[in-house]
């Protein structure tokens, strides 16, 4: 890559502010070090990954409102966890978690158990319990 | 390039730690923790003689359902090995909680010793909100504390960032693979010269094997074959999915701070300064070569986000990605089948 080809392609998820940089050639055929705001490919791709995550964190939201899942699902999703992470979390085993899907199981948990999952989720114990 | 002041500084006590921004977090922290400590190495030489690049698709190792590929060696190597082939030495410990995590860090700060530390960008306030997921295995420095806020140099930012302490220790203490409990290191010991001719050697014997010599399927110039076959399937999984292994492979390959193409820029940088360090024209050569191929590591990116953006399960499409990645395994095998006969 040229050092004049470094592509300049910004994008609101990038913000104005963030240049990474990239290693290219110039006239000389010498690599130096250029910033770029972003490219479109890559653009693409992450925009396409945040679609993905908020249709996930949607479809969670939903199901709790149905009654389908506890909101825990609903906050992990939003929290970009997956389930051993968010196990990692609350110091619980992955089957624990899942089964704290469910909502008559939620529902049974401790005020400590709560805390904990507010915790993780850097929400309090009130959101927790309640998904608007 | 990053060029030393001339009669730059050694006594690292009074010194303020110089932020220089890097491409990639642990190249970039290596090479500004060892320029602090008196070492000039800029970020292409330490990923070099660290071993830093790699390929390898692993189907298996899924994150949301999205298999993982990467175009480097795993976390930690690069520190690990620059160190231990320049004679470096580095003192790295782990906590049981965050409070003694943070305890020990201001000791550090007190002492003037810049630290490195692993963390979750998931937690880290300062970086765009889009790039914020939950990867942990990534490295900054701790250089210093104003009112309740630590400095911090991450290496790709452009200049240093603060942070509040809560914020840190969560990043310092995120769950999940690889988990930081609190990792931090300093350097403890340079050596008072360094001949670069071993360590690049070092590092481009080892690279040359795990690109060429690897026997997994998977890994090195067979794994970029092997995801190039995989590609051409990728219709079956319907446009939504094929879409989304199609972006994980430019977001590896572009988005996290390679420095273009899968850090095959960067390696070549690294051969083109070696080159010059030890007088080897040959290295200078293949420089040129990799930059070629890295083109062509753009390319299918390039094209790859078209049929992102299309989002259609156009067959031909497909087709073409998987030659296109054909292609870029052939130069990829005769660049490093040459590299791997340079005579250091």
């Amino acid at each position: 890559m040229k050092k004049d080809e470094v592509p300049q392609d910004n994008n609101d998820l990038h913000k104005q502010t963030f240049k990474q940089l990239f290693y290219a050639v110039d006239n000389d055929g010498d690599y130096v070090k250029v910033p770029s705001v972003g490219w479109e490919p890559e653009n693409v791709a992450m925009a396409q990954a945040w679609d993905e995550v908020n249709d996930r964190i949607a479809q969670a939201k939903e199901k709790v409102l149905q009654g389908e899942v506890s909101p825990i699902a609903y906050y992990m999703e939003k929290s970009l966890m997956d389930i051993s992470i968010l196990a990692g979390h609350v110091g619980k085993f992955q089957w624990q978690v899942k089964r704290h899907f469910k909502p008559a199981n939620f529902n049974k948990l401790s005020d400590k158990m709560l805390q904990r999952y507010a915790a993780a989720f850097q929400i309090s114990v009130q959101e927790l319990l309640q998904v608007k | 390039m990053q060029t030393a002041a001339p009669g730059a500084i050694n006594n690292k006590m009074n010194q303020q730690f110089n932020h220089v921004q890097s491409a990639h977090c642990e190249s970039g922290v290596v090479s500004n923790l060892l320029r602090h400590n008196g070492l000039q190495i800029s970020e292409p030489m330490a990923f070099g003689i660290g071993s830093g690049i790699f390929f390898g698709h692993l189907p298996f190792v899924k994150v949301n359902g999205i298999p993982g590929t990467t175009y480097r060696i795993w976390p930690s190597g690069i520190l690990n090995k620059v160190c231990k082939r320049l004679g470096v030495q580095v003192h790295s410990e782990k906590f049981s909680n965050p409070q003694k995590a943070m305890a020990a860090l201001d000791q550090a700060v007190a002492a003037n010793i810049p630290v490195g530390m692993q963390s979750s960008v998931y937690y880290l306030p300062y970086l765009p909100q889009a790039y914020r997921f939950h990867f942990n295995a990534h490295n900054l420095v701790v250089f210093g504390k104003e009112g309740n806020e630590y400095l911090v140099s991450d290496p790709v930012m452009e200049g240093p960032a603060k942070i509040d302490p809560e914020s840190l220790a969560q990043a310092r203490f995120a769950k999940g693979y690889p988990e930081p409990k609190g990792r931090m290191y300093h350097v403890s010991h340079v050596p008072s010269q360094v001949d670069f001719r071993k360590p690049v050697k070092q590092g481009i014997e080892q690279t040359c094997n795990f690109m060429l010599k690897v026997p997994f399927p998977m890994l090195g110039i067979k794994g970029i074959r092997y995801l190039s076959k995989k590609i051409v399937k990728y219709p079956e999984l319907g446009e939504r999915k094929a879409a989304l292994f199609l972006g994980n492979i430019i977001r590896m390959q572009e988005e996290i701070g390679t420095g273009g193409a899968g850090f095959r820029f960067m390696y070549a940088a690294f051969l083109q300064e070696a080159g010059i360090k030890l007088q080897n024209d040959e290295l200078r050569n293949l420089a040129q070569s990799l930059t070629a191929v890295g083109d062509e590591w753009r390319n299918f990116a390039f094209e790859a986000g078209r049929v992102c953006k299309a989002r259609t399960v156009d067959q031909n499409a497909f087709v073409n990605l998987s030659q296109l990645l054909m292609h870029v395994a052939e130069g990829e095998q005769q660049f490093f089948t040459k590299l791997s006969k340079v005579k250091l």
